[in-house]
């Protein structure tokens, strides 16, 4: 008898964990007396789970302040009619799965967003669509949270009157995975955000930047493809960022970039492709930054580094049918080129070691003319400017003599 | 006036510099389009070797046809017929056979492997620039009785409009480059048929995003189509006024 106590004591100890851990669930379903997702929300506990069958809900300003699964069963759809905004989660460990938000209006006092986090904490957000909502997801200084499998389309016709896709102020930590961003004013908007993760989304058809980055460490993104965007993407003022494996292209305007680097140092950029944007790179007061295995294919020009930029590693890239290949403002280099593949390069190669004997200069003349005297441009591709540059990339006189690459490889380089 | 242009014609195209002329901007054309393979950048290379070979090309061989003909110039004025229908019959011929050289060399592969706006414009330009420097030639040959002094000329003004205005206009450029010369230089292109001809082409071109927010002013004349039509116009004004000159001076002229 004396042994039985414990034994029951243990068994309702564990039984109370197993109702603990089994939390209760909740249906929101049209028809039945549960049919908002407002009352749904405010009946569940802590870590509860809220499933919205199919149908159109509409529901603004959804309070979430509690650990919360909220799961759309059939893709239910909220519209908020283009009013306020739709979720806001106030609290962390909360998942948002399996919707489709939209219709929300725009507003010039408050970024209104479909799903707003505030200062939460392991917020998921998996596997909804958006549409025409103003700004998409807005995470405000929030921590490990995770945007995944998304695909937030915007309505957006000009700059004033739109916001952006994923906005990420303040942050720590953040996955922001496959998504698909578009016709917003900027795909991925991220400020004050380290120590992150963009991977597989694809940006396109944005007003403003397919990526834009400012003021955020220690962040990587791969994978990811920037298309067609108005300006393209700008990392601006951040440190230590890796750039892996991102397909830039179609970024072609009068003020397009396929990537913008402002003011940004130790990066890493490596096996990228930049195809048929008007500029590929264009640095400025980028300093340190390892440009390796990229892929400069039909871009207008290739890269534009600028005089203030330092101590870059250009390697191992291969450019191909590149209007201009690199150009610069500055008569002076302090940037290494190293074993690149130039198609304008004109040398031979006697002893077969697959690098050139003699050094590419890889910066036109007319280029560099037009950088000094915009109105030159009336000059492109007239006879004078191609014997011009001829002349100059045997004797030069204009054009940096030491931005040169003293081995050039004979052959693309093989990147896969 | 019409039998003696048909006439013309029917000298010229037997002629077998004319042949060549028309095969060589064939055979260059296509190659460009099988080298490049893709259809914007085969587009600047034909673009680029259109200015450069049609206006030599042309103002070259007319000023020699002129010369050439001189002697049975002089036999139609026994005749009675105005001196005007003449010259006027020798430049009708003349810009028949050219103008049915570039739209078979040209204009033909050109609307096969791209057809579009870029090409239309393209033949137009290669057009009109055939027709202006027919012009040139007739003047100077008109101008110019001694066949040396004629053909220098006729090289210089081809070495002008393609090489040495650009160096000028650059020249220039350099200097006033503290200026806002971007209206001036809109302007500027009015006085070389050549560099309006590229221009308009190069609008109708991807490569026009590379003038960036510079060419702004630029792009936004030509690719409207009141741009487009004035600068129609200008190339239509620049093929008539010499030939309009070297008429005027052929009927007053001692031959």
């Amino acid at each position: 008898m004396r042994i039985f106590f414990p034994i029951l004591f243990t068994m309702a100890f564990v039984s109370a964990l197993i109702y603990e851990a089994e939390a209760a669930s909740f249906h929101v379903r049209k028809g039945t007396p549960l049919h908002t997702i407002k009352k749904a929300i405010a009946l569940a506990g802590d870590s509860d789970t809220v499933f919205v069958h199919e149908g159109t809900y509409l529901e603004t300003q959804l309070l979430i302040r509690k650990p919360l699964s909220l799961i759309g069963v059939n893709r239910p759809i909220i519209d908020a009619q283009h009013g306020d905004e739709i979720l806001i989660v106030e609290a962390g460990n909360v998942l948002i799965r399996g919707f489709r938000l939209q219709n929300i209006g725009v507003s010039h006092l408050k970024d209104r967003a479909a799903i707003r986090i505030v200062e939460s904490r392991e917020v998921i957000i998996d596997d909804n669509i958006l549409n025409n909502t103003f700004f998409g997801i807005y995470l405000q200084n929030s921590f490990q949270c995770t945007v995944r499998n998304n695909t937030v389309r915007g309505e957006a016709y000009d700059e004033m009157n739109a916001g952006n896709a994923i906005h990420i102020w303040k942050g720590r930590q953040m996955e922001v995975i496959n998504n698909h961003l578009s016709h917003h004013r900027d795909g991925i908007y991220f400020e004050f955000v380290d120590q992150s993760l963009i991977r597989g989304n694809t940006s396109q058809d944005n007003m403003r930047y397919g990526l834009h980055f400012m003021f955020s460490n220690y962040d990587t993104y791969q994978e990811n493809t920037f298309q067609r965007n108005g300006a393209g993407v700008a990392v601006m003022f951040s440190k230590h960022i890796k750039m892996v494996k991102n397909t830039f292209e179609e970024n072609w305007g009068g003020s397009s970039y396929g990537i913008l680097l402002k003011e940004i140092s130790d990066g890493f950029m490596s096996q990228n492709t930049f195809k048929s944007n008007t500029v590929g790179v264009y640095a400025e007061g980028a300093s340190r930054i390892k440009i390796e295995n990229n892929n400069f294919i039909d871009n207008g020009k290739a890269m534009d580094i600028k005089g203030n930029c330092i101590d870059n590693q250009i390697l191992s890239n291969n450019f191909i049918g590149n209007t201009f290949e690199v150009l610069t403002n500055s008569s002076s280099n302090l940037n290494h080129f190293e074993g690149n593949y130039w198609a304008q390069y004109s040398g031979y190669d006697l002893d077969k070691d697959g690098i050139g004997d003699f050094p590419h200069r890889p910066v036109n003349l007319f280029a560099l003319i037009t950088d000094k005297i915009p109105a030159a441009n009336m000059l492109l591709y007239s006879f004078l400017v191609n014997a011009l540059d001829m002349a100059e990339r045997m004797f030069p006189e204009i054009i940096p003599e030491n931005l040169s690459d003293e081995r050039p490889r004979i052959k693309p380089l093989n990147h896969d | 006036m019409i039998n003696i242009t048909k006439f013309i014609i029917n000298d010229l195209i037997k002629n077998w510099i004319l042949l060549l002329y028309t095969a060589l901007l064939l055979l260059a054309t296509l190659g460009f389009f099988l080298l490049e393979g893709q259809g914007d950048k085969a587009i600047l290379g034909v673009l680029n070797l259109t200015l450069l070979l049609v206006p030599m090309i042309t103002v070259i061989f007319s000023t020699i046809y002129y010369y050439n003909m001189y002697e049975f110039l002089i036999l139609l004025m026994a005749q009675p017929l105005r001196r005007r229908s003449i010259l006027g019959s020798l430049f009708l011929g003349l810009v028949v056979s050219f103008g049915l050289a570039i739209l078979a060399g040209l204009g033909l592969p050109l609307w096969l492997l791209h057809p579009g706006g870029v090409s239309l414009v393209l033949i137009v330009v290669a057009l009109l620039l055939t027709f202006i420097f027919i012009g040139l030639a007739l003047f100077v040959a008109v101008w110019l009785k001694d066949k040396a002094r004629g053909m220098g000329m006729a090289l210089f003004l081809w070495v002008y409009f393609v090489l040495i205005f650009d160096g000028l206009v650059l020249l220039m450029m350099y200097n006033f480059s503290d200026y806002p010369i971007g209206k001036i230089v809109l302007f500027i292109t009015f006085l070389n048929p050549v560099d309006l001809g590229r221009i308009m082409v190069l609008m109708q071109t991807e490569a026009a995003a590379l003038m960036g927010y510079s060419g702004a002013v630029f792009r936004q004349f030509f690719s409207e189509w009141r741009g487009m039509l004035a600068s129609l116009l200008i190339m239509l004004a620049w093929s008539l006024c010499p030939a309009w000159l070297s008429l005027r001076m052929f009927r007053v002229k001692d031959l």
